[in-house]
């Protein structure tokens, strides 16, 4: 189902979504990936807490490229999201309600996010040039040292994602290599 | 004795890494086109349709096709008659990265140190392969390598008596793991023989050859066929997503190898398989 969405997600607005379905974004949302996952993480457990109010956000798997001149953003894809799966359950456990990566997560990942309420969105992996135009502005909130790593807050406006993990640990990425595969009948294997 | 200044070398590789970041190679693009005419997954041709798109804007506005711009590894043949003059080849490759890298917006990706990680700011250094061969020229051919598809790449030491169905397996098997993580459809690199270093070098290797041609090797031909055939039957599909278009290539290359050995590498890249040659 076609779904659009503005920002923060609530509980109610993830309980209304369905692995499957095929979400357009509207609204606030944060980046940030292996090194400020890390870095967030040791300043919650030095008792700093995070730099970011993270009630209802939800946080991109992304490194931008540059931008040019007169662009708001560069290329601007999601990263492997399993990598930040360690980090995970801990920013789930502290308001986090959506995440945008790509691949799979763990398992400890998805009881969380069934626990707490939370959903996992898909955005497609080397669109990068095609997702940069649903970005309308860009600005780093947080560990500007990490470069290409920092927090940045995004607008963005319809951006396309697909939502991989609903909160009832639905994964798309299981069941539709199945219903593919029952629908092909493959036999010449 | 021929003479080629660092400074035209730098020059070219400045050039290489924007022109591969920005434009997909000719065989490239047509494996995408026909992997959208035979799709047949809802999910699957609607990303098929965004990667063309995306890859549009990337050309027209000289945007990196991908965000992660990769790690940029070159291949150097560098013919025996040539003479480097200005300073070292090494130093003027890496300046080609450094200024390629800054002058393209394009991500620097690269940490000085695997534990202490500290981006080193100008996505230097490469990694350089080096071979010394007859003649008078340079061959330089840049891959810039995305880490999304690297970190799902394997090596596998298989024994002899595995043989070609250990082979067979070892591929498929890399391939079914990496899944949704690789960012299909992928291009499938296999390094066959050699120890453990050369058969990575190989799959590595295998990456930049145009998809167009097969082995030359006949047996190895028919691998390359068959292995295409049985991963897009996995059904994984673009993003993994569900769909046929798993893979759009299979490059296999082989060497010779120890009677007590048969290594077999696996480097898996994403559809931005990006490579460019320039013969100075």
């Amino acid at each position: 189902m076609e779904k659009y969405i503005t920002l923060p997600l609530t509980e109610e607005k993830i309980r209304d979504l369905q692995a499957g379905d095929y979400v357009y974004l509207t609204g606030t949302i944060y980046t940030a990936r292996d090194a400020a996952h890390k870095r967030m993480t040791e300043a919650y457990e030095q008792g700093e807490g995070f730099p970011i109010d993270l009630t209802n956000q939800t946080i991109y798997y992304l490194g931008p490229t540059p931008a040019r001149e007169g662009q708001v953003i560069g290329s601007a894809g999601p990263t492997t999201s399993s990598r930040m799966d360690k980090y995970t359950p801990l920013l789930l456990k502290n308001g986090l309600r959506g995440m945008i990566g790509k691949g799979k997560r763990s398992q400890e990942v998805m009881d969380a996010m069934a626990e707490e309420g939370a959903v996992y969105f898909a955005a497609v992996g080397g669109a990068g040039a095609l997702l940069s135009k649903c970005i309308k502005k860009a600005e780093v909130v947080a560990y500007e040292d990490l470069g290409t790593e920092a927090i940045r807050r995004l607008e963005v406006e319809n951006l396309p994602v697909i939502t991989v993990i609903d909160c009832q640990k639905h994964n798309l990425y299981e069941t539709a290599v199945e219903e593919f595969q029952r629908t092909e009948s493959i036999r010449d294997y | 004795m021929r003479t080629i200044k660092t400074t035209d070398i730098t020059r070219n590789i400045r050039e290489m890494c924007m022109e591969a970041n920005y434009t997909l190679s000719p065989d490239m693009k047509r494996r995408l086109e026909e992997a959208r005419e035979q799709e047949s997954g809802t999910l699957g041709l609607q990303i098929l349709n965004q990667l063309s798109e995306n890859m549009k804007i990337a050309e027209a506005e000289q945007i990196a096709i991908c965000q992660d711009t990769g790690m940029a590894v070159v291949f150097i043949e560098l013919g025996q008659e040539v003479y480097i003059e200005g300073g070292s080849l090494a130093e003027a490759i890496e300046e080609g990265i450094r200024q390629g890298y800054q002058d393209g917006f394009l991500r620097k990706s690269v940490v000085r140190d695997p534990i202490l990680r500290e981006n080193t700011g100008d996505n230097t250094p490469g990694v350089l392969h080096y071979e010394i061969v007859p003649g008078d020229q340079l061959k330089l051919t840049l891959a810039p390598k995305g880490f999304g598809s690297e970190n799902m790449s394997r090596i596998s030491m298989l024994k002899p008596a595995d043989g070609i169905e250990g082979v067979k397996q070892a591929v498929i098997e890399a391939v079914s793991l990496a899944g949704p993580n690789a960012c299909p459809p992928m291009v499938v690199g296999v390094g066959i023989g050699g120890t453990f270093e050369k058969c990575a070098f190989l799959a590595k290797k295998a990456l930049t050859r145009n998809t167009d041609e097969p082995s030359n090797i006949p047996y190895v031909a028919e691998l390359e066929a068959e292995l295409l055939k049985r991963i897009n039957q996995l059904g994984i599909g673009p993003g993994g997503l569900g769909g046929k278009t798993t893979a759009l290539a299979v490059n296999i290359e082989t060497y010779p190898t120890h009677i007590a050995g048969l290594p077999v590498a696996v480097n898996i890249c994403c559809h931005v398989n990006r490579h460019v040659t320039r013969m100075l």
